[in-house]
């Protein structure tokens, strides 16, 4: 695939740099990235992954884009309030760059869609706002062993790790289960600063470009933590991938995906 | 004895308990938290029993659910 004078123009800067060069930006434009969550993460991340020409996205949210949204949801304006969140981003996608397949799922992940929605992606970007979503993302990803960006953001603070399956710790090794309902406060209840969602959102954008690319270390085996009131980055060293996690050690206790929230209880009930 | 949290160096009583520095810290969410010494994870039923030491590494590793 040579390129054409427009995507030589267009991605000269990364071609320029001697990471990327023209090999990963031609990683980048067979590249394809899901996004899972199409708010406040997902928005810096469409963005970014659509200008960086990452040849093939997917979006998946089941919501629409509402008021409340616009003050971190960056890929959304007022004109698309009422809209669904997925048309609304690959809107944007599209127009910022023609290079790229945007694929909308406009679906909530659950355990019986989940396999489906990620097998013919190389990388996944949670940037969904619930533990059960995030397990969900995070045991999903272990099984089909497909590379993963987990972040998570409330108030002024952020943080996010790399998941490699078999590889580097998951999510479920730092922590084991869901917290109960409630017990944790959400963007919701205790508000979050939108420049959060962008900060933390663009870094995730960047993992899956290094991902894409091999461009440098990525942020496997670390949980990389911003506190933006300190305006302080702090790198945890995660321990090796557990021989005790559930999902991802060699003999796994958790080997079927759960539902965590509600939902599957009222499905059960109705049967 | 001198620990450091979170990368940074502080003087604490000897012999300190897990949940004892919880407590002190004010942590946020002390059911829930994770916490990490010398880049090993501590099983939470033996917050109340693992001693630290001069010169551990304390991390605590939060739940964050927002992102939508």
């Amino acid at each position: 695939m040579a390129f054409t004078n427009e995507q030589l123009e267009r991605y000269s800067r990364h071609i320029i740099l001697k990471e990327i060069g023209a090999k990963g930006q031609k990683k980048l434009l067979n590249g394809k990235v899901l996004i899972i969550g199409a708010g406040g993460l997902g928005s810096p991340v469409a963005l970014y992954l659509a200008a960086a020409g990452v040849g093939t996205i997917g979006i998946a949210d089941a919501d629409v884009v509402d008021l409340s949204n616009l003050q971190r949801q960056v890929i959304h304006t007022t004109a698309d309030l009422g809209r669904k969140k997925v048309e609304s981003a690959a809107e944007t996608m599209r127009a910022i760059n023609p290079d790229v397949t945007v694929n909308p799922y406009y679906q909530f992940i659950n355990s019986s869609n989940i396999m489906e929605l990620i097998k013919d992606y190389d990388f996944i970007i949670d940037g969904t706002d619930n533990f059960a979503a995030k397990f969900l993302i995070n045991d999903a990803c272990v099984m089909a062993k497909k590379p993963l960006s987990h972040a998570g953001i409330v108030r002024f603070a952020g943080q996010l790790t790399t998941v490699i399956p078999g590889v580097s710790p998951c999510y479920r090794c730092i922590f084991k289960n869901p917290p109960p309902k409630d017990a944790i406060p959400t963007c919701k209840e205790a508000g979050v600063i939108g420049a959060m969602a962008g900060v933390i959102g663009t870094l995730q954008a960047l993992e899956a470009i290094k991902f894409l690319t091999g461009a440098g270390e990525l942020l496997s085996g670390s949980l990389l933590t911003f506190d933006g009131l300190e305006m302080a980055f702090h790198k945890i060293k995660l321990p090796p991938r557990g021989a005790g996690c559930a999902v991802c050690s060699d003999n796994p206790t958790i080997t079927k995906l759960i539902d965590y929230d509600q939902p599957v209880c009222e499905l059960k009930k109705k049967d | 004895m001198k620990i450091t949290i979170a990368g940074e160096s502080k003087e604490v009583a000897d012999n300190l308990t897990i949940q004892e520095l919880i407590v002190e810290e004010k942590v946020e969410s002390p059911l829930y938290v994770t916490v990490a010494v010398n880049e090993e994870f501590i099983e939470r039923a033996a917050f109340d029993s693992h001693r630290l030491k001069d010169g551990d590494a304390v991390e605590f590793l939060y739940f964050m659910g927002g992102g939508r």
